[in-house]
């Protein structure tokens, strides 16, 4: 339970940082708070020669408000953005989720685009960026892109990141007028791994509900203007679709019901933030 | 830019409990290791060493942390509170660990130096904590001895009694 050996980078500007993942790329691994990738070290489930830590990077702390979208930066930790005055009235749903993410003391050190970066099926930002629609912003010596979260979430743990690219930003989009947000989960305790959690958004043109924990990757559907038994049936089908396994926390039966009830549940909710 | 190899030790400084301390650490050092193996501060205990027990909590500059979840070199340069940093002075306990021994708070006290760090940032910020709310804090903390229902008590019991020192 020891990381294997690796060297450590300490980045002093983004070029630094760049320069590392150019010329170590796939031996490389980025480390800003820590807190998923040091229990990856101390399994061994990621033997990384070189750690590039780009927390003393300045311009990598800011949340910055944008037209239409909140951009969190690669050294932002979850702590500060959940403390971000202007968090809830922008974008309800993010504030929803983020109390969810671990505990207090992992919040602390834990990062926003850390946990982006892990791509865990179960975590919470992917979820909120997939049912929102927000992006991920990947930098390289080369190039800048913007990705859409659904096109960055390839699998379990498994990201559309290549090997030369640091995280630099999420872009996460503001509330709208005239929609709801909802966010629910379920875990055996506070501050475990979602079984499944749910990200429902009520727009004027149809509901979207967005899925952790169930898939290999965060999920959303489009759910039109549904209701009733058509919504349940949709659900039924969105359950059914998301091909859920059995494992020690749950078996896939309880976790299509959880879908099925959680999510109507967090559709229910949503709907009425938006009456 | 720094790059700090792997097979050689490099000197962290730390401000530990007020004190200005420095040792040396290859990169794949933990903190919990640095502070036990390197300085001797043996309070702070190691559990799963994956982040889910809480036994290593201390304070990294202003907040509760898990030390097993930091690297000895990400920290160079931090402020750090551990367990042996809370006592006021040789031989008298602070209020929090105080409760603790009198709510009988502890058995094995494997989990505790965590806890009453967790706690004794928590009781700053809240100083009026309800139940449930203390509930939810104490999540991030695993105890296989108490049943967690005396660890509450002292909790909500130092809580008072700091209230009445701050009023006194």
């Amino acid at each position: 339970m020891k990381p294997a050996r690796f060297d450590y980078i300490r980045a002093e500007t983004l070029a630094d940082a760049h320069a590392a993942l150019a010329q170590d790329g796939n031996d490389a691994r980025v480390i800003a708070g820590g807190q998923t990738l040091l229990p990856m070290l101390s399994m061994r489930l990621a033997r990384p020669k070189v750690l590039v830590d780009i927390m003393h990077l300045p311009q990598l702390r800011q949340i910055t408000a944008e037209d239409n979208a909140i951009r969190v930066g690669a050294g932002v930790r979850q702590a500060k953005l959940l403390a971000w005055p202007d968090l809830a009235a922008r974008q309800p749903l993010l504030a929803a989720a983020m109390p969810w993410i671990g505990h207090a003391q992992i919040r602390s050190r834990g990062t926003v685009c850390g946990s982006v970066a892990h791509a865990d099926p179960s975590a919470e930002i992917p979820l909120v960026l997939v049912a929102l629609g927000g992006a991920i912003e990947l930098s390289s010596r080369r190039k800048r892109r913007r990705v859409a979260a659904d096109d960055f979430f390839a699998g379990m743990m498994s990201t559309t990141r290549q090997a030369t690219e640091l995280i630099e930003a999420v872009i996460v989009p503001t509330r709208r007028p005239g929609h709801g947000y909802a966010f629910r989960e379920f875990a055996r305790r506070h501050g475990d791994f979602a079984i499944v959690a749910c990200a429902a958004v009520a727009a004027p043109d149809g509901i979207r509900l967005a899925i952790g924990g169930v898939a290999d990757r965060p999920t959303g559907r489009d759910l039109g203007n549904l209701d009733g038994g058509a919504l349940d049936d949709a659900l039924d089908a969105f359950a059914w679709d998301l091909d859920a396994r059995d494992d020690l926390h749950a078996t896939a039966r309880y976790r299509r019901e959880l879908v099925r009830s959680l999510g109507r549940a967090t559709i229910a909710e949503a709907q009425q933030c938006r009456a | 830019m720094p790059r700090l190899s792997a097979d050689t030790r490099h000197l962290v400084r730390l401000v530990v409990n007020g004190r200005a301390v420095e040792a040396h650490a290859e990169p794949r050092m933990l903190l919990t290791d640095f502070l036990r193996h390197e300085l001797g501060m043996t309070g702070t205990h190691v559990g799963c060493e994956h982040g889910v027990c809480g036994a290593c909590t201390v304070d990294i500059d202003g907040v509760p942390a898990r030390a097993c979840l930091t690297l000895a070199v990400q920290a160079d340069g931090a402020t750090i509170r551990t367990v042996e940093g809370l006592a006021p002075e040789a031989g008298r306990l602070s209020v929090l660990q105080d409760a603790f021994r009198r709510h009988h708070a502890l058995q094995c006290g494997f989990c505790t130096a965590g806890i009453l760090m967790s706690l004794d940032h928590y009781l700053r910020i809240h100083p009026t904590p309800t139940e449930p709310d203390l509930r939810n804090f104490l999540g991030g903390h695993l105890c296989r001895c108490t049943g967690y229902v005396p660890i509450l008590a002292a909790a909500l019991d130092a809580a008072k009694r700091l209230r009445e020192a701050s009023h006194a």
